[in-house]
């Protein structure tokens, strides 16, 4: 029978108009599914969204169909596509105690720190160059970053659903992309220690 | 049966009436209904779907082309939201009183001023009687299942079908959903055949001025004046339900889902007080049920009504006999009165033994949140006064929400 809110897993997406986070949303979600979660829910913010404003889309992950379709306040993961971001938007907003910042920087992960959250980073933005994607393409790259902090779904199916998502527009470099930042990607815990083996 | 996919509430509603082989498309583009036309354009324009698509200038033509069409034998499909769906109100009571079996998605959207591209369902609320069938959907599969099912229920009684469903909260919003194969569609929705369509050979002159009193027509068989035809309109419009009914069975019998085609309960059998909503905030209640039985031992139930017009009166009354507390949370009202839906529902209850003690709440008018928390909090609040001091009797609805 489905259950309160708790047992569903909810990431939110801060990126900036026309950066694709609701693409990349879409995609984990597809995998999600794929991978067994029969209940995945994504929601675009409702409204007015103009290029190059910072943006967020909703995700809801969970074993059973979601039935509450309310947009997120209360993330266990926060996904940042951009660290200027973080200048303009609290991102920590609602995010559970302990719960996963995902951010695409290029700037060490000691220097992200947040109390009472852990972090994950990248410098999404370079590994993307690196496997074959105009600069800038980060919302492919980030979903492993995303694989790895989460445990949640494997690599090899996020970059599958990478790859079918963007058949015709560079789908291997795209998966490739998520790949490379998956073994890229550092992480740390509020409680000031390397998680990262 | 067809794997599920993930995609938007909007390109459900077009996949429906792509397979439902619609063969005339007029719409004109609005805030949230936009991707559903699009998404049709887009499938005409490659070759996966034998439409005409017509680009019209206003939703008032939109509705002037599906009459036309309908009007000549031809399947014709429309989608509208908000301030498009009152710009075609006049068009919409003329498509029910000619008895075309024309079906619109609405988008609900709430009415300006001032602006608002946000939800809400005064859109639809507005447009109750205009002699249209009226259904809710609460998910993706249901806009696709229902819209499929509003196809052949319109061809049956020859009454339009408007399939509303939330704007952005299920139009912009991605679930998976189950596709109906093609096959089974066409053997469940056969191709329009209208006994009046209008051809060059046999000229007709349908819907003129029609007087007041029943007259002989030039084979001197006595025909209805207007109010005998608006009189077959009620009639047969409330019979309808069982014809919906019945098709729900079919589509059962071909694809494994449905069985509550006019209201869909949950967790009611025991309930001490049941909530009846339409839409999305139907299913988001399921949550807050759940809470309040496991957290609380409160018994409540939520009741989906996914048909508004024609209202199932007996079907809901006999449906709330045992409840003791009845929560009407509906996203439209009629302005100076109460909430439309809790008029409907009071109305419905005068005639039997057990009238339960009706409350009305007002929630997420042009797209104000509405948290799942705060339905948590007022339904407890209500219930926990209530089953312990019964108030009177109050219509007046409670706002959830408000900032000011």
């Amino acid at each position: 029978m489905q259950s309160a809110t708790e047992q569903i897993i909810q990431i939110r997406w801060h990126g900036r108009g026309g950066q694709g986070a609701i693409t990349a949303a879409k995609v984990v979600a597809e995998a999600a599914f794929r991978s067994g979660y029969g209940g995945v829910v994504m929601a675009p913010t409702f409204g007015t969204e103009r290029r190059g404003a910072p943006v967020t889309t909703s995700l809801k992950i969970s074993h059973s169909k979601i039935y509450d379709l309310s947009p997120i306040t209360t993330p266990d993961i926060v996904v940042v596509l951009d660290h200027m971001i973080l200048h303009e938007v609290d991102v920590t907003a609602g995010l559970k105690p302990g719960g996963w910042i995902i951010l695409n920087t290029p700037r060490p992960v000691e220097k992200h720190l947040f109390p009472g959250y852990r972090t994950a980073v990248a410098d999404v933005t370079r590994l993307g160059v690196e496997a074959g994607l105009r600069k800038g393409i980060v919302n492919t790259g980030i979903i492993g970053a995303l694989g790895r902090a989460s445990g949640l779904i494997d690599i090899e199916a996020l970059a599958d659903n990478i790859a079918v998502e963007f058949a015709g527009r560079k789908p291997d470099a795209n998966a490739m992309a998520a790949r490379l930042v998956y073994d890229a990607t550092l992480m740390f815990d509020n409680m000031g220690g390397s998680t990262d083996a | 049966m067809s794997n599920p996919i993930i995609e938007s509430g909007n390109v459900a509603a077009a996949m429906a009436v792509q397979l439902a082989r619609a063969e005339v498309i007029a719409a004109y583009p609005i805030t949230p209904q936009t991707p559903v036309t699009e998404k049709l354009s887009e499938l005409i324009a490659a070759g996966k779907m034998d439409a005409e698509y017509v680009a019209v200038e206003s939703e008032h033509s939109a509705m002037a082309v599906c009459i036309g069409a309908a009007s000549a034998g031809v399947r014709a499909f429309t989608a509208t939201s908000s301030n498009g769906l009152l710009y075609m109100s006049e068009q919409l009571h003329w498509a029910a009183g000619a008895r075309l079996p024309i079906v619109m998605c609405v988008v609900n959207r709430a009415i300006g001023a001032p602006w608002s591209v946000w939800n809400d369902h005064q859109d639809a609320i507005s447009q109750r009687d205009t002699g249209w069938i009226q259904i809710f959907a609460k998910d993706h599969q249901e806009i696709v299942d229902m819209t499929l099912k509003a196809f052949r229920l319109a061809e049956l009684v020859h009454i339009p079908v408007m399939v509303n469903y939330d704007g952005y909260y299920l139009s912009h919003t991605y679930m998976p959903f189950e596709p109906p194969d093609a096959e089974h569609v066409d053997a469940f929705l056969p191709a329009y055949t209208y006994k009046h369509a209008l051809t060059p050979e046999r000229p007709e002159s349908l819907n003129t001025v029609t007087l007041p009193d029943a007259r002989l027509d030039v084979d001197g068989i006595k025909r209805g004046g207007y109010m005998d035809i608006r009189h077959n309109l009620h009639e047969e419009m409330g019979k309808s339900i069982e014809v919906w009914e019945e098709i729900d069975q079919e589509f059962q019998a071909l694809f494994g889902r449905g069985g509550h085609p006019v209201i869909d309960p949950y967790r009611c059998d025991d309930a001490d007080v049941v909530i009846v909503a339409m839409g999305s905030m139907a299913n988001q209640f399921r949550v807050v049920v759940d809470r309040l039985r496991q957290n609380d031992g409160l018994k409540v139930g939520i009741l989906a009504l996914q048909m508004y017009r024609p209202f199932p009166s007996a079907i809901i009354a006999e449906a709330l006999q045992s409840a003791r507390h009845v929560m009407v949370y509906e996203k439209g009202l009629s302005y100076g009165n109460q909430g439309a839906l809790y008029g409907d529902i009071k109305s419905a209850l005068y005639p039997y033994p057990a009238r339960p003690r009706l409350h009305n709440f007002i929630a997420g008018l042009g797209g104000r949140a509405i948290p799942t928390e705060s339905l948590y909090q007022t339904m407890k609040t209500a219930c926990e006064q209530d089953l312990q001091t019964p108030s009177a009797q109050a219509d007046a609805p409670q706002w959830i929400g408000l900032q000011l």
